[in-house]
């Protein structure tokens, strides 16, 4: 059968609570409550788990895994597993004494998400006031603990006017690398697509802009970008294949081949409060279901890029076509692909409708740009 | 052009704070660990990337593995250039002058 090789990475979604609010948000729908996230134990022992799997990198993330106040503890217990670890935060819970506790616990990277190069739009994109300069700030201080630092720019047709300003922060701010990401469509991003999706003429000049930027900038600044799959001829290869490098644990334990997977109707996962991580791995039906080539249809089986790109993303195939098991729609071969092309044309050809922003409860989520902070679901501990 | 990598005898290699040279014990190699990144190094580029200590200069990585292989000092220098021009381009490696 589909024998699973080890992991290489787990990403820990420590917590879905998060005080900003991001219309691309990649957490799911129906946020999970803090009332049901694992707790300090359980993450060090799933820890343990993955390093004797041969796990050899944790991405902690969330929401906001700043929020957990046993980070330090659970940076430190994957250090002294021998597990590399790097925070994917949004920053603006951070101050000069948590970043010291955090180094001194052994972090050895730090990812800073921005949503523009300026305060006006990334603090309306972000659906946090102040949220922008609070980042500037908090780049800075990181970098002045020694810690490494990526910039995450998240783009679209909001903010790709911004793209050389971006590129430019991220030199001022002194980080190493900078990933110029394309908003890509599940969850919260897929409800604003209309919103987010740029036309092909923003998406080359984007592009362009990068490829100079990359060029200019060899042994100052490393470029990580990823295009919109909308646009594209060949799916990229999602998550490096369907149960073959990553897994992904959910607050409250469940764990995921990827993040998006429980966008996928009729996928059982498992719990490690339930089952050892290694067993998951290997016979959980939501990682059995799409890992190697037999699940496959036309024109995937008999397609020499098949170990390559496994067919592309299994969530895309779902929200496009209904069907998690057909090939990615963003392939050309696809007999779906029509309908990718025409969606991303006709959606970004029009006006942007309003943000829909993350929020408690996708129906209850408020559509103005509201930019105070007491509004902020999910920021208390409940 | 770019003037963010450039290498001669006196450089001093070294890594990257977020960029580990680790023993993978279950896969039984050695790798590069980087965010959301690996680094496989093939056997020559692990000979030279151990000697990157951010003490040793070119030169004298050089000279090491002149001694260890037997091979002529030039045709290694180019080698060693050239690997740490690429990983420093791949931002695991800097160099400062000495
Ligand atoms: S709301 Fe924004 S900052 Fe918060 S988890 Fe989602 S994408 Fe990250
Ligand atoms: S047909 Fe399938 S395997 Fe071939 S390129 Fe398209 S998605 Fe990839």
């Amino acid at each position: 059968m589909n024998a699973a090789a080890p992991p290489l990475a787990l990403l820990a979604e420590l917590t879905h609570r998060c005080p900003l609010r991001c219309p691309y948000c990649s957490n799911p729908l129906e946020l999970e409550r803090a009332s049901g996230e694992l707790d300090t134990d359980a993450w060090v022992r799933v820890f343990g788990e993955a390093a004797d799997m041969g796990v050899l990198q944790v991405h902690f993330s969330g929401g906001e895994p700043t929020v957990r106040k046993d980070l330090e503890r659970l940076v430190a217990a994957c250090g002294a597993l021998g597990l590399y670890t790097n925070l994917i935060t949004s920053g603006v819970l951070l101050d000069e004494g948590r970043i010291a506790a955090l180094a001194g616990a052994g972090l050895e990277h730090v990812q800073l998400s921005f949503q523009d190069s300026e305060e006006a739009g990334g603090d309306r994109i972000g659906g946090y006031k102040g949220g922008h300069a609070k980042k500037v700030e908090v780049a800075r201080l990181v970098r002045k603990a020694g810690l490494a630092l990526t910039l995450n720019m998240v783009v679209h047709r909001q903010n790709l006017h911004n793209l050389p300003a971006m590129i430019e922060l991220a030199v001022g701010l002194d980080a190493h690398r900078v990933e110029i990401a394309h908003v890509q469509y599940y969850g919260w991003g897929l409800k604003n697509r209309a919103a987010l999706i740029p036309t092909r003429a923003q998406l080359d000049e984007a592009t362009a802009v990068v490829e100079a930027a990359r060029q200019r900038l060899k042994g100052v600044l490393v470029f990580d970008y990823v295009v919109p799959d909308y646009y594209a001829r060949r799916p990229k290869s999602c998550m490096g294949g369907w149960g073959r490098n990553f897994l992904n644990v959910m607050p409250s334990g469940r764990v995921l081949p990827c993040h998006a997977a429980e966008t996928i109707p009729g996928l059982r996962f498992d719990s490690v409060s339930d089952r050892p991580l290694q067993q998951i791995w290997e016979t959980s039906d939501a990682f059995q279901r799409f890992r190697g080539t037999g699940w496959m249809p036309e024109p995937c089986r008999s397609c020499d890029r098949r170990e390559i790109d496994w067919g592309g993303c299994r969530c895309q195939a779902f929200a496009i076509t209904g069907d998690a098991a057909r090939t990615d729609p963003a392939c050309e071969l696809s007999s779906d692909h029509q309908r990718i092309v025409e969606l991303a044309q006709t959606e970004s050809d029009r006006a942007p409708p309003a943000f829909v922003y993350r929020g408690l409860g996708a129906g209850a989520a408020r559509t103005e740009p509201a930019l105070s902070e007491d509004a902020v679901p999910g920021a208390g501990r409940s | 052009m770019n003037a963010g990598v450039a290498i001669d005898e006196g450089s001093v290699p070294r890594f990257q704070p977020h960029m580990k040279l680790r023993f993978d014990k279950k896969r039984e190699r050695w790798t590069i660990l980087a965010p959301e990144r690996l680094f496989l190094p093939d056997e020559i580029a692990l000979e030279i990337l151990r000697r990157c200590d951010g003490v040793a200069t070119i030169g004298a990585i050089v000279d090491a593995l002149a001694g260890k292989f037997d091979a002529p000092r030039d045709v290694i220098m180019d080698d060693v250039k050239k690997l740490v021009q690429d990983f420093a381009e791949k931002g695991v490696l800097y160099t400062k002058e000495r």
